[in-house]
């Protein structure tokens, strides 16, 4: 069995799926779409939470919570479902989708993908993959994974498998599926407006005792990152810096820690909405979005020297902190146009 | 970042259908996805995380060849595998993991059902775990 749904990759896993999922129900929605209305863009960097011993730095929510916000923006009646239970899980995987006839999307490790590169395997546990069939006679299943080009398939062993991986923030079998669509699918204007406040909310207005999150966060990594060499050495110091960099550009960005998305998203509701002023943000949001570029190409180079181009990691920090300010600049003029907007 | 400007530096991405879609603007400024097979940057950070657990792996490799530590770190350290991980997926109790990781006399003693678990959880055959590689 099989359900009709076409294979479209996307840039980040959770937005593919998400948008996989709305597919099937015939909501047409692009990722940058899906990645703006669930108000996507965050930062956070954690000194104490770590993974694999390096401080955690993120440039997106948890796992499952932009399906959750898009859903309850939408009206859409979902169910997400943890597990105790390995067997269980499975077993109510196969429920929901051989009777219900309804794609599931579950949160997996990547560690035990087996068609992941051997280089990209880590042990993080946030990735989402679409479940769209089970073949009778193998027993595996048919996956829309957003990162590869085409359908991939996953025995029932890896699939119950990645789904119970340990470690960071370990998996209990999450997995997520639409129960029913509202009537009448609201106007997408008040939704754009609603969605961008929130996500100028996360980044720039946070307290200022939250210092790890938002915009915050970028400055407090960039004071960090002035100490690093010294308190543990330049060999971790350059391992902190390879890893931020790979968040940043690990698979799933889709450029720059999302930011090229949010630009596309902000490009795309000028054009449907009519608010043709979010044109210019857009085009503000590239600019930053460049700037990260930029910062991962000169921690690139700092990570393998070459004669001629020297970086220090001072020289890293301000050009962190001046993305940092340049951020919430952005966000918080973003939040008064579209208040503005929105009391017009 | 300009659809003409989208790197395309393969590396590891080389012979798998993963790729790396990123979103760049066109000459009239819209948005587009553009498949991307890798970038040099990111290559490099990638590599050179690699290259430090190579490193450490190579020193644990020393140690096992003057009979110090077992090979099981090496490959634990190797497959980015802390004790409470190899733990979790073989199903051997954390105490005996530590030991089997820094005893090489209780790891040579071990039997085919235990190896069998870890060779498991370290994706590798029982055979390749039994054998010092070069």
């Amino acid at each position: 069995m099989e359900l009709d749904i076409k294979h479209k990759p996307a840039a980040h896993c959770e937005n593919g799926t998400v948008a996989n999922l709305l597919r099937y129900y015939g909501i047409e929605m692009s990722e940058p779409m899906v990645f703006g209305l669930a108000s996507g863009p965050f930062f956070v960097h954690i000194p104490f939470v770590k993974m694999g011993g390096i401080p955690m730095t993120a440039f997106r929510t948890f796992p499952g919570v932009l399906f959750k916000r898009i859903t309850k923006l939408f009206g859409i009646k979902s169910e997400m479902r943890r597990f105790l239970s390995q067997d269980r899980a499975m077993k109510k995987l196969d429920q929901v989708l051989l009777e219900q006839k309804v794609p599931v999307g579950c949160v997996v490790g990547i560690y035990y993908l087996p068609y992941y590169p051997k280089e990209y395997r880590v042990h993080f546990n946030g990735h989402n993959i679409c479940i769209i069939g089970k073949d009778e006679k193998t027993g595996d299943y048919s996956v829309l994974d957003p990162i590869t080009i085409e359908k991939v398939s996953l025995s029932e062993k890896d699939l119950k498998k990645v789904r119970f991986t340990k470690g960071t923030f370990p998996l209990m079998g999450q997995m997520y599926w639409i129960k029913s669509m509202p009537e009448v699918i609201p106007d997408l204007k008040p939704l754009v407006i609603k969605a961008i406040m929130k996500a100028c909310k996360n980044m720039a207005f946070q307290p200022r005792f939250i210092n790890f999150a938002g915009t915050n966060g970028i400055i407090y990594l960039s004071k960090r990152m002035r100490t690093w060499e010294q308190t543990m050495g330049r060999k971790m110091a350059l391992f902190n810096l390879a890893q931020i960099v790979r968040m940043l550009e690990e698979t799933g960005t889709g450029g720059a820690g999302f930011r090229f998305i949010y630009g596309a998203f902000l490009q795309e509701a000028a054009e449907k909405t009519g608010m043709t002023f979010l044109n210019d943000y857009s085009a503000r949001m590239t600019e930053i979005g460049d700037k990260w570029r930029e910062f991962s190409f000169k921690a690139s180079k700092v990570i393998k020297k070459r004669s001629g181009e020297t970086y220090t990691f001072d020289e890293l920090a301000d050009f962190l902190q001046e993305i940092g300010e340049q951020e919430r600049d952005f966000f918080r003029s973003l939040y008064a146009a579209v208040k503005d907007h929105k009391a017009e | 970042m300009k659809v003409e400007d989208v790197p395309q530096d393969l590396k590891f991405t080389e012979g798998t259908p993963v790729r790396h879609p990123v979103y760049a603007v066109d000459s009239e400024g819209k948005y587009q996805m553009v498949n991307s097979v890798g970038w040099e940057a990111k290559n490099e950070a990638i590599q050179f995380e690699l290259d430090v657990i190579q490193e450490e792996c190579d020193e644990i490799l020393e140690r096992v060849k003057k009979g110090e530590t077992s090979l099981l770190e090496y490959y634990a350290v190797k497959n980015l595998m802390t004790v409470e991980l190899l733990a979790h997926y073989s199903g051997v109790p954390k105490r005996k993991v530590r030991k089997h990781m820094s005893d090489p006399e209780a790891f040579a003693s071990l039997d085919e059902k235990t190896l069998g678990a870890y060779a498991e959880a370290l994706r590798m055959t029982v055979e390749e775990l039994k054998t010092i590689p070069e």
